[in-house]
């Protein structure tokens, strides 16, 4: 009976059945959350789309970036000044007439369209990831050499964002937005439309993920985070796959920023800035690097954990995110999914162990600085 | 008598920070050759390879393949055009994808479009391809082991699955440093063995200090000394050469100078 | 005025320096990447600050002075504890893993700002700097370099001296370079590897306290005052080459005055845009830094 639990083929099917089981939840998830609930849920869930982004990058690739905060804003930019612009119905944006701006400025001409927005919105942020891993990954800059120039990235982004107020809205960002294809943006039925849309991107987004994992580009991609210049002894080019999986990454990321803004009504620089990238990370971290179930998982609960503690004990919050970033890499490398793994097999019968207790990603992946 | 070469390198000098490890080196490689490459510690053997693969740029000198596309001079290649070319390269330690399967790293090795769009489309591995990869298994002898973590594989198994990915790479000129180095004496044999079944397909480097492995094999021995040719010639010229000898029997510095 | 941009540059950088100088010593010695090293610079401030009030409250008000030289060697040491006590309880298990190191010691870095919070409160608090060094030397008309930058010059020279003396001319430093160079083989020669790491660890926190008391000087401090800096003071070790006191130097007098310049010619945000383009093409020239050592590994 046990082993029956465990050979390959039932386990699959009980994955199966696990993916729709939780997909099923998702989807009534309408029918028994209250409206507060629902878009909090719909928020985490666009979180988790930018876990999902990361985990390819770091999780499978090696390459810790701590600039997808850039990439999430620059998607939500994109959907704010959509918006900004529906909500004007023509006129200037509000910020716009304050800050003395009489003609709309031509990048903003196009975001009048939807369609061009959200193109937009995923394009400008891969974009920017093929510059940047261009001019990186290509002369072997990587390791905590590349972190860092991300994070810089995260710097001059944020104060170039509040630099031009006049373009941007400065500190306060975009905010103010009514309606979304002439409806309002805050009937029910917009935001339970909103949130499924989520849960349809979410999923679209792992199964994308999934693929790319189980491809031989996904192999190719964990051969270059075990042996990056091994793999150019293979006749690969590590540059053209870094830079491919970097530029899919941060286009998640700018699909989840797009999400985000129709859920919150608003983006501004400091939620791009360097906390809320870095904290995007540890959502990887917790949940499981190297595993794409662990990322969703890791940015719901820590999101929901964020939101149930921070705003009653904003201390405690700090001290808790805090220490989670020690024990997360210190002694559970491995995020949730790996020590699922690890204390699973305490449950099975020997043989099915075998060679699945633990994630290699735990050294390798910090092997070439 | 001479057929044209495969591979040659002219005058190649390689410096690290002013230190010469190869100066003015000579080495041309006929098709289908075993050639090895001895010589004391530091006489820059590894670093011959180095060139050849791309790994290391010379500073000065010419190494040219004559590929069955024309000649390419590959010092100005980057290592994956090199690879691509038909140059495969076995590390001294072994150097395979720790948190890969054994057969995925043998799918990568064998992967011959080697693109991001390539990859991206490939899911499955074709028919031929399973076969391909069997029978590789089988000749490596790690059948039993396909489905586990390279990482976990025994020394001696790391260093023949990578020969494994090597032949699977199916490259025109295959360069190995010290494939027995830390093996068993039953392991080096098998290695010897599998060494056998490689070079009657191609031309083959092989850096090596065990003298007694080399013996085995009746080829074309050269041998360095400073980053410089000593002496080229079989097995047994080479152990009648008195210079040699004096390299590693250790004799006095100028007595090497003026022999 | 170019002279007084010069000098902004020049004084930019030494902050910078004095910042970098730990951090490049920890990531060289032992693939650290301390995330929490601004917090020290915090750690440094903030001790700089109690000092000051310890001088206002408990000692006649003519010897309030002199309170800024023992608010230095405060700084340090405090600073220097804090580290040490860090290195033995955490550090130590991250070794030679760069990108964990990061993540942890940001950790570390979000609970002392919390710690700092708690104590001293969320709002900036000032330091009354020495009256000492109120004014400053007159160039020419227009053109004044006030005391207080040229003091914070003199005394980051003081300390690139005494770091220059002490891994280049003595004996914990020369073992301290033995280690970066190859650890095991300094291990076999009988170096306690362990005592090394955590001396050195434990001064470059020190040096990031000096900044923080320096920069009490300049400016309000809060709990949140080093994350100002750590990300330019990376930008310098990546610039600069890790592990060489040369390249350290080089790489904060070239973000120092570039940024300076640059902000100066256009606006503040541009500036640092310019600042980054410019760090990122000087890469595709020389990939490892300025200074960095050529050596055969390549992983």
């Amino acid at each position: 009976m046990l082993q029956a639990l465990t050979a390959p083929r039932t386990r699959k099917l009980w994955l199966l059945l696990g993916y729709a089981a939780a997909a099923a939840a998702l989807f009534s998830a309408p029918l028994y959350l209250s409206d507060f609930r629902l878009n909090l849920l719909a928020k985490f869930l666009a979180f988790a789309i930018v876990a999902l982004g990361l985990d390819l990058i770091w999780g499978y690739t090696g390459i810790l970036s701590l600039g997808h905060g850039v990439f999430f804003g620059l998607g939500a930019y994109a959907m704010g000044m959509h918006l900004k612009l529906a909500a004007a119905g023509g006129r200037l944006p509000d910020f716009m007439d304050w800050s003395g701006v009489t003609k709309l400025p031509w990048f903003w001409a196009p975001f009048e369209s939807f369609g061009v927005a959200v193109l937009l919105g995923i394009l400008i942020p891969a974009a920017l990831a093929l510059f940047l891993g261009f001019f990186t990954f290509r002369n072997r800059i990587r390791g905590v050499y590349f972190t860092i120039l991300t994070q810089a990235l995260v710097i001059i982004t944020v104060t170039l964002f509040i630099g031009q107020q006049a373009y941007t809205g400065g500190t306060n960002g975009l905010t103010g937005f009514t309606k979304l294809f002439g409806q309002g943006l805050k009937t029910d039925g917009m935001k339970t439309g909103l949130y499924l849309a989520t849960v349809i991107v979410l999923i679209g987004a792992f199964v994308l993920c999934r693929y790319l994992v189980k491809s031989r580009f996904g192999k190719v991609l964990r051969a270059i985070r075990d042996g990056e210049n091994r793999v150019r002894f293979l006749g690969f080019d590590p540059a053209m796959y870094q830079m491919a999986a970097f530029a899919i990454s941060a286009a998640l990321a700018g699909i989840a920023g797009m999400l985000f803004v129709l859920h919150v009504g608003i983006i501004s620089p400091s939620m791009m800035a360097i906390v809320p990238s870095i904290e995007m990370i540890l959502w990887v971290a917790i949940g499981g690097r190297g595993a794409l179930v662990g990322a969703v998982i890791g940015a719901v609960a820590l999101n929901y954990a964020k939101s149930s503690l921070s705003e009653s004990y904003p201390e405690i919050w700090t001290f808790f995110l805090g220490g989670l970033f020690i024990v997360a890499t210190v002694f559970l490398p491995g995020g949730i999914v790996g020590l699922a793994k690890q204390i699973g097999p305490l449950f099975r019968r020997k043989e099915a162990v075998h060679d699945q207790a633990l994630n290699p990603v735990l050294r390798e992946s910090n092997r070439s600085v | 008598m001479t057929k044209p070469s495969i591979l040659s390198c002219e005058k190649v000098t390689v410096a690290f920070d002013g230190f010469k490890a190869v100066q003015g080196m000579d080495l041309a490689l006929q098709p289908g050759e075993l050639r090895f490459l001895i010589g004391p510690n530091g006489a820059g053997k590894t670093t011959m390879l180095d060139v050849v693969c791309g790994k290391v740029k010379p500073v000065s000198g010419k190494v040219t393949f004559h590929a069955k596309s024309g000649s390419i001079d590959i010092t100005k290649r980057k290592e994956h055009k090199i690879a691509e070319l038909g140059i495969g390269r076995k590390f001294q330690t072994p150097s395979i994808f720790a948190g890969l399967t054994v057969e995925e790293n043998l799918e990568i090795a064998m992967s011959q479009n080697r693109g991001v769009w390539a990859a991206l489309r490939t899911t499955a591995m074709k028919k031929a391809e399973r076969e391909r990869i069997d029978a590789e298994l089988s000749l490596i002898g790690l059948g039993d082991q396909r489905a586990l973590r390279a990482g976990r594989l025994s020394h001696g198994q790391k260093q023949w699955l990578e020969i494994g990915m090597m032949l699977l790479q199916e490259p025109e000129i295959l360069l190995l440093d010290e494939p027995v180095a830390g093996m068993t004496d039953k392991e080096t044999e098998k290695t010897g063995e599998l060494l056998q079944e490689i070079v009657r397909k191609r031309t083959v480097v092989v850096v090596e200090h065990d003298m007694a492995f080399v013996r085995n094999f009746a080829s074309k021995v050269t041998v360095m000394h400073e980053g410089k040719l000593l002496k080229e010639g079989t097995m047994d010229e080479v152990q009648r050469d008195d210079r040699v000898a004096e390299v590693y029997l250790g004799r006095r510095r100028d007595v090497d100078a003026v022999g | 005025m170019w002279l007084t941009q010069l000098f902004n540059g020049l004084s930019v950088s030494s902050i910078l320096l004095l910042i970098a100088l730990g951090l490049s010593i920890t990531f060289g010695l032992m693939k650290i990447i301390n995330m929490a090293h601004g917090e020290f610079i915090m750690i440094g401030s903030y001790a700089a600050y109690v000092t000051q009030n310890v001088f206002k409250s408990a000692l006649p008000k003519s010897a309030f002075d002199a309170y800024f030289p023992v608010a230095i060697v405060v700084s340090f040491a405090v600073a220097f504890a804090i580290g040490y006590l860090l290195e033995a309880t955490l550090i130590r298990f991250l070794y030679g893993r760069p990108l964990d190191s990061l993540l942890a010691t940001w950790g570390v870095g979000l609970v002392l700002q919390q710690v700092a919070r708690s104590i001293f409160g969320a709002p900036n608090v000032a330091v009354t700097s020495p009256s000492w060094l109120d004014g400053g030397m007159r160039i020419m008309d227009g053109v004044v370099f006030p005391y207080k930058r040229l003091f914070i010059i003199g005394l980051v020279l003081v300390c690139l001296l005494a770091m220059y003396l002490y891994i280049y001319r003595s004996g914990p430093g020369r073992r301290m370079r033995a280690v970066m160079q190859n650890r095991e083989m300094a291990a076999c020669l009988g170096i306690s590897t362990r005592r090394v790491d955590g001396m050195t660890f434990a001064i470059g926190s020190g040096i990031a306290g000096i900044a923080g008391c320096a920069l009490s000087l300049i400016g309000a401090i809060g709990p949140t005052i080093g994350t100002n800096y750590i990300v330019d003071a990376f930008m310098v070790v990546v610039l600069g080459g890790v592990g060489k006191l040369v390249g350290t130097v080089a790489g904060a007098l070239g973000i120092g005055m570039f940024n300076t310049l640059f902000e100066w010619w256009s606006t503040a945000s541009l500036g640092k845009v310019f600042v980054f383009v410019l760090i990122v093409a000087f890469l595709q020239w020389r990939t490892m830094g300025l200074f960095a050592v050529k050596t055969r590994s390549l992983d």
